[in-house]
């Protein structure tokens, strides 16, 4: 599979825009609505016009059609062909490239395997399913073998579990097939989960690459702090390697266990959305739970923002609106929290 | 959505036998002023059965259909390939849309003198008349149906590797039909409507010839007949394509 490259690019929002993206990489693109993401993939997949050069595998590719490019597209609308069945869209790239019948059946079914589709193969666009349509596009796309995999936000607008399902089979399908894939998301969190490097990108200039662990701690600009939305950072004054795997850390009043298989920990940040709170004592050991105060509550658009004061450790959690409402919160009254391990991300000591 | 039940096809029916019962009644008790100009339903179907049984109706029918048959399909495939290639094309476009636009606006009866001089009271004139009655309608809506194709569905065939040819036969024009149907239904029924005026003013066989044959001869019950016939044909012709369309892209077209 191939290195992509990007030289001076300009397109729209996009100005001098400069990039490159590894053999096999997962690269995700992350960013605000309207920094030129999809500009940029439109730009890679060549169904735009643009200035600058664009190199696949260190060939100029400016002059080629979309269809010589050797590029998969999952466009954000998906675009699935509406006259054409689940089987025949997926067919589509196969019949256009003269694949041989048989080679070309071969293909579809292990596709529709892979994304477990095989009942849908004669339904149309229409009676599918948003997450079944995912699937069906991503197959399409798949289906010429293509050396390079662009993702339009492949998850957006689908339910939560449904989101997370559909993330798990792309990344266990972009790892088995090995493919160079540029996935734009507005979702941090699903970036970390899938991303080997993960570009910024704001008013069409890319603010930052790095991995995901470089993005949280070390953003490089304002507009990338502002997007990983100011996490929880605690300085860790005592680490302690308990078991195998486990790791004990003081940062303040606060004490963790958390599942860790280096030394030792300098400094752990919490995503507001990973403190969980509760009115009521939630069941389970009391590992990595706290009383705290409520010191402020500031409702945002979906969810609400919640500060609470653990000892002298100030921390903030971020809550759906849905689920502050049912629990009843007041500024200074107790709270519990309780830190999800899951996703903590540390520095190491 | 609701099924049809047999008490809806009653209600279908009932007005019509409504009517024929009212227009019975009012013929046959000559309640409206001259009896020959009023003949009751029975005398209409009686002259049917005459015309059909000595072979005038059919003889007639047939030169009208072969005629919008063979005007109506040219039209509409020369309008379709004209159409797609405007719609498709820019350049196209841009030479042929001031022609066309100037050319469309005349109604299709609007040709007849010119028609006459050039061609000649022959069959090809009732089939160039039909012929230019279906192609401008046909145009316009197949250049819309092409032009509305979402282009996120040629970018997306474009990325799979489709050529310019493939992309145009197999998504833009069956994603178009369904504005190419509108123009074929609405021009299958308009295409009767004019060659039977044609007929009137300038062609000696055909329903439109009978119609005027029978006025010049004070047969109210033939022009009914022939009327009759033609609004048959109308609605037959217009179902015709109505089906058509159905079958080709009522799967998906009203979710496209």
């Amino acid at each position: 599979m191939p290195d992509i490259q990007l030289v001076d690019v300009n397109k729209r929002i996009c100005q001098g825009l400069c990039l490159t993206i590894h053999d096999k990489e997962i690269f995700v693109i992350v960013g605000t609505t309207g920094a030129g993401k999809t500009t940029l993939l439109n730009v890679i997949a060549g169904v735009t016009d643009y200035e600058g050069r664009v190199m696949i595998d260190g060939r100029s590719v400016d002059r080629l059609p979309p269809r010589r490019r050797g590029v998969g597209y999952l466009f954000q609308g998906l675009a699935l062909f509406p006259h054409l069945s689940v089987s025949e869209n997926i067919a589509f790239g196969l019949q256009v490239n003269g694949v041989d019948k048989v080679v070309a059946e071969k293909r579809i079914s292990s596709l529709i395997e892979m994304m477990r589709i095989e009942h849908l193969q004669d339904r149309y666009p229409h009676e599918l399913s948003g997450g079944e349509k995912k699937r069906v596009a991503l197959a399409r796309s798949l289906a010429p073998s293509p050396q390079i995999l662009l993702l339009d936000e492949p998850t957006s607008s689908l339910d939560h579990q449904t989101a997370k399902y559909l993330r798990n089979e792309l990344i266990h399908v972009l790892r088995t097939l090995g493919i160079t894939t540029l996935y734009v998301t507005h979702d941090l969190r699903e970036a970390e989960e899938i991303a080997d490097r993960i570009a910024f990108m704001s008013d069409g200039r890319v603010e930052q690459v790095s991995t995901p662990r470089d993005f949280f701690f070390h953003p490089q600009s304002e507009c990338v702090s502002e997007f990983v939305g100011m996490p929880n950072v605690l300085e860790c004054t005592q680490s302690r390697i308990l078991t195998s795997g486990l790791v004990e850390v003081v940062s303040g009043d606060i004490k963790m266990v958390l599942p860790y298989g280096g030394n030792g920990i300098k400094r752990v940040a919490i995503p507001p959305d990973d403190v969980y709170l509760s009115d009521i004592r939630p069941p389970g050991p009391a590992l990595n739970r706290f009383t705290g105060t409520v010191q402020e509550i500031i409702p945002l658009q979906s969810t609400v923002r919640v500060g609470v004061s653990v000892g002298k450790t100030h921390l903030f959690a971020e809550l759906p609106a849905s689920a502050f409402n049912e629990i009843s919160l007041e500024e200074g009254k107790a709270v519990h929290v309780v830190i999800k391990l899951r996703r903590l991300r540390y520095v190491e000591s | 959505m609701k099924k049809k039940t047999s008490l809806d096809a009653v209600w279908g029916i009932f007005p019509v036998l409504v009517f024929i019962a009212a227009w019975e009644i009012v013929g046959r008790f000559h309640l409206l002023p001259g009896r020959l100009l009023f003949p009751p339903f029975s005398a209409v179907i009686e002259e049917f059965y005459h015309l059909t049984a000595n072979g005038v109706l059919g003889k007639n029918f047939l030169s009208s259909l072969v005629r919008v048959l063979i005007g109506l399909l040219s039209g509409s495939a020369a309008g379709i390939f004209v159409g797609v290639l405007m719609g498709w094309r820019n350049v196209a476009h841009k030479a042929l849309n001031p022609i066309i636009s100037l050319l469309y606006p005349i109604p299709a009866l609007g040709w007849l003198p010119l028609l006459m001089l050039w061609i000649g009271i022959n069959e090809m004139l009732p089939i160039t008349i039909i012929f230019i009655c279906s192609f401008f309608p046909v145009v316009y809506n197949t250049i819309t149906g092409i032009k509305n194709v979402d282009r996120r569905y040629i970018q997306a065939a474009e990325t799979l590797g489709a050529s310019n040819m493939r992309i145009l036969f197999k998504i833009v024009i069956p994603l178009a039909l369904p504005n190419i149907f509108t123009g074929l239904r609405l021009e299958a029924g308009m295409s009767w409507r004019v060659l039977i005026a044609a007929e009137m003013v300038a062609i000696p066989t055909g329903i439109g010839a009978l119609l005027i044959q029978a006025e010049s001869l004070v047969r109210v019950d033939i022009i009914i007949v022939c009327l009759i016939v033609l609004s048959v044909m109308c609605l037959s012709f217009e179902k015709l394509f109505a089906l058509a369309e159905r079958k080709m892209v009522g799967k998906w077209s009203s979710h496209a």
